[in-house]
């Protein structure tokens, strides 16, 4: 099942080697068995789709998990590191994905968080951390004043600010997240400049990317996961992208399984009910246009962090857009307030469920407080909230089937099944979802995939927005896929798989 | 309901009821605990008497903690209630036709316009501070203190120092006049309550404020109009605020600055000792009704009992304070109780 490795650099012990790591979640194996070694002065790609392990394996080399299985060597020596801060005095430095930056202070001041240089007397010494800054950041070609407020400066820029601190702390080992998904492409190739003159000093980088072409450009070897195993080890210089996508998902065309490949059935004579013109919001969405049309479920597939929540969020009146224009069932849509939206017949469904549900109040008035304004005169009925949400309960099979209880104490599934039921009786013109059934055991996703399609039936334009390729296959009928803020693939009708999504974002 | 999502008596858990009963019960509590340590304590309290008297005294409070009430449960908060009942009291007497000792330089209009004048001025006060709350952004524990201080402006403006007593017929009554028997302000506060109690329970606007409270975001995106629903009880906590103002002075007797100081302390803690919630979402008129008689009786018996006057202040501190720590601790218990994932 997985390749024997041995390292690579003509026999001298890896720097980093990891030995038949297994990892498990309350019984699901998240990492079984892998072997994975980084030698000195190597840059190491890392690629695998969502849950294939990589995060995990990475938390334990950082110290965030140490109760795993196998053994991890550090300069030939057995070591576990029981925290974060362990694995950082060995010398080993990660850069999350998220950025965690203090917008409100200065550059210098976030690239020197923590560890801000003093003065003889004790008090911070301003003028070397402005020079220190100022020499750091130039290194990765930016030519920013170190007094510039940190909010002040697009994204990119402040990512690139962010990867700057842990490239500098002195780290042997420096473990990079998805460091590329919000940069443009000079700034891309800023950083793997930086990266590359870091390698030639004699660091080791370990380099997770969704984005394939990036993980091939700058990595000298690239390590394949796929459910929670080790695939493969291979030299970059001798793979391609397609090489790399088939051993991600793992099967020729022939042995699909379901969710993995798709016919879709756009229909171009249908009636468009929401168009997106020219959509910018924030530097995060760029001059964005697409259809939704009634009857049909548009897919929106793209890796995490390319503007999908931003793109529902706008849809829905929550942030204000920049320019462009929406237009609902040929009318402008007003989208000041997500109340505007709502009036005019959008619903949304986010991704995370507590930013949608009240989980102290009762099932009936989380259901029902999107139509309250239908079900009451002057006093709100809530018998008749309770007979809808009770319709609710059964057709979409919420267990328990309590109208009463608190939704706090549902699970998961049953949660995202309360926040779907809740836009049901609104009979939304659009029905925007972001990742529906994420997190959700089969038989939920199953309920829920019926309802979908169901609501399709009737003649609602619906958009769902998913990272995940077998969502998207699973409920579409047309596919747009998005990256760095921007459509760059749209599939109409006929045969689509996995890999050409994953080829095209 | 089915039979088995019922739980059956036996089975019922006590434990968990108190749990996630404990804003509810605890003030109660305290009401009986008092109310029984005053009547065995002192032989003037228990009378029917004082206990009208207890009633008028926080029917003044009353009015103001039902406009608090809306606000706390968005989980925003209003500090300029009391300064803003001074102004709006002062604002009425200023239309009033004042006697020549009152020496204040007004500008006298019919009673019933003067009540108008002051109904609109604070609702101007109200829309100002719902203005700075939801389009500028200002955190309302901020605008509201900067509305405490204008209002506290506007007093100063009017009556420069001076005292004025007399005020329009109407709220004369209301203020201090009786209804078979019973003081006309107890009647307008237990009406206010109800009310208040109806909006929040049984309207739309009121599931809207417990929802904007217990979650702001779902809220929204449930596409509640969060803004107009906290702008809506800014403006409701002014003109209640002035409301009471207008009745207060005619309840004194006379209109002059400062007069409404202990009035902010009070209301809040009288929606607080209730029970309602300081994060939004959770509480009502019924907390704030426990919470006003628990400082009534707390005040009213205190004097009963010929206690050392400066001991008293600090004795209503550490209820304030114990009130406090049951508020946090009941959101916790319930935060705790409604995880399962």
């Amino acid at each position: 099942m997985t390749t024997p490795v041995t390292s690579s650099e003509g026999g001298h012990p890896p720097l980093l080697d990891l030995k038949s790591v297994s990892k498990s979640f309350g019984g699901v194996a998240a990492l079984r068995d892998v072997d994975f070694s980084l030698a000195k002065g190597e840059i190491h790609g890392l690629v695998g789709e969502n849950g294939a392990g990589k995060s995990t394996m990475m938390k334990i080399i950082a110290g965030v998990h140490h109760d795993f299985e196998g053994q991890m060597l550090l300069d030939g020596r057995e070591v576990r590191f029981r925290s974060p801060r362990q694995s950082l005095a060995a010398g080993i430095g990660m850069v999350h994905q998220e950025l965690s930056v203090v917008p409100d202070l200065t550059v210098a001041e976030n690239v020197f968080l923590g560890s801000q240089p003093l003065t003889a007397t004790g008090a911070i010494d301003w003028a070397r951390m402005d020079k220190d800054a100022r020499a750091q950041i130039a290194s990765l070609g930016l030519d920013i004043d170190p007094r510039t407020r940190m909010g002040s400066l697009p994204v990119g820029i402040q990512q690139l600010i962010e990867l700057s601190r842990v490239l500098f702390s002195g780290a042997r080992i420096i473990i990079l997240d998805e460091p590329t998904s919000a940069l443009s492409p000079p700034e891309v190739e800023r950083l793997f400049k930086a990266l590359r003159q870091l390698r030639d000093e004699g660091r080791s980088l370990i380099f997770i990317s969704h984005f394939l072409e990036d993980v091939l450009a700058i990595s000298d070897r690239v390590t394949i996961f796929r459910n929670g195993r080790k695939v493969a080890t291979a030299n970059a210089a001798a793979t391609t992208k397609d090489g790399l996508i088939s051993q991600m998902i793992g099967r020729g065309a022939s042995e699909l399984s379901a969710g993995e490949s798709a016919e879709l059935t756009g229909n171009a004579s249908k009636r468009v009910m929401l168009a997106a013109q020219g959509v910018s919001q924030g530097g995060i969405l760029k001059d964005l246009s697409f259809d939704a049309r009634a009857g049909e479920i548009l897919g929106v597939y793209g890796f995490m962090g390319c503007g999908q929540i931003e793109l529902a969020r706008c849809l829905f009146g929550k942030l204000p857009l920049d320019s462009g224009t929406v237009q609902l069932d040929g009318k402008p849509l007003p989208l000041a307030s997500t109340a505007a939206a709502r009036k005019a017949g959008i619903a949304y469904v986010p991704e995370n469920r507590r930013m949608m549900l009240f989980r102290t109040e009762p099932v009936y008035k989380n259901v029902s407080i999107a139509i309250l304004e239908r079900i009451h005169r002057l006093l709100v009925k809530p018998q008749a909230e309770r007979d809808i949400a009770k319709t609710h309960i059964a057709d979409l099979q919420i267990r328990p089937p309590n109208a009463e209880m608190e939704v706090g104490q549902l699970s998961g599934g049953n949660q995202q099944k309360v926040a779907l039921a809740k836009w049901l009786t609104h009979k939304p013109k659009v029905l925007i979802l972001s990742e529906p059934t994420r997190g959700m055991d089969v038989g939920a996703k199953q309920d829920v995939i019926r309802i979908v399609k169901a609501l399709r039936d009737q003649g609602v334009a619906i958009i769902v927005l998913s990272t995940e390729p077998e969502t998207i296959l699973t409920l579409a009928d047309r596919v747009v896929v998005m990256k760095r803020g921007r459509v760059v693939k749209a599939f109409e009708t006929g045969h689509v798989e996995k890999g050409d999504l994953l080829a095209a974002a | 309901m089915t039979e088995a999502a019922k739980p059956s008596p036996k089975s019922f858990d006590w434990a968990q009821f108190v749990r996630s009963q404990l804003r509810n019960i605890a003030p109660l509590i305290t009401l009986i605990a008092l109310f029984v340590f005053f009547s065995l304590a002192s032989k003037s309290f228990l009378t029917l008497d004082n206990f009208v008297n207890i009633l008028a005294q926080v029917s003044l409070t009353s009015i103001i903690a039902v406009g608090l009430t809306f606000v706390i449960l968005t989980g925003e908060i209003d500090l300029s209630v009391a300064a803003v009942a001074n102004a709006i009291g002062i604002v009425m007497a200023f239309f009033t036709l004042q006697p020549d000792y009152a020496n204040i330089q007004n500008v006298p209009v019919p009673g019933l316009v003067a009540v108008v004048f002051a109904l609109a001025a604070c609702g101007a006060l109200g829309l100002i501070t719902a203005f700075g709350v939801t389009r500028i952004g200002i955190p309302s524990f901020i605008m509201t203190l900067a509305m405490m201080q204008i209002a506290a402006g506007v007093s100063a403006m009017l009556v420069r120092g001076q005292i004025a007593y007399s005020f329009p017929m109407i709220i004369q009554t209301l203020g201090s006049g009786k209804f078979m028997g019973l003081r006309w302000l107890i009647v307008v506060a237990v009406v206010t309550l109800l009310i208040a109690h109806l909006v929040l329970t049984y309207t739309r606007f009121g599931r809207y404020i417990y929802m904007t409270g217990g979650n702001r975001d779902a809220a929204e995106y449930s596409g509640v109009n969060v803004k107009f629903i906290i702008g809506s009880v800014m403006v409701i906590s002014a003109m209640l605020s002035g409301f009471s103002g207008m009745l207060g002075v005619a309840y004194f007797g006379s209109a002059q600055q400062n007069q409404f100081d202990t009035f902010l302390l009070d209301a809040i803690a009288a929606v607080v000792v209730g029970g309602t919630s300081l994060f939004g979402g959770r509480g009502g008129i019924g907390n704030t009704i426990i919470g006003l008689l628990v400082l009534g009786v707390l005040n009213n018996g205190l004097d009963h009992v010929n206690i050392d006057s400066f001991l008293k202040i600090l004795i209503r501190g550490l209820i304030l304070l114990i009130a406090l720590i049951v508020n946090v601790y009941a959101q916790k218990m319930r935060d705790s109780s409604a995880t399962t994932e």
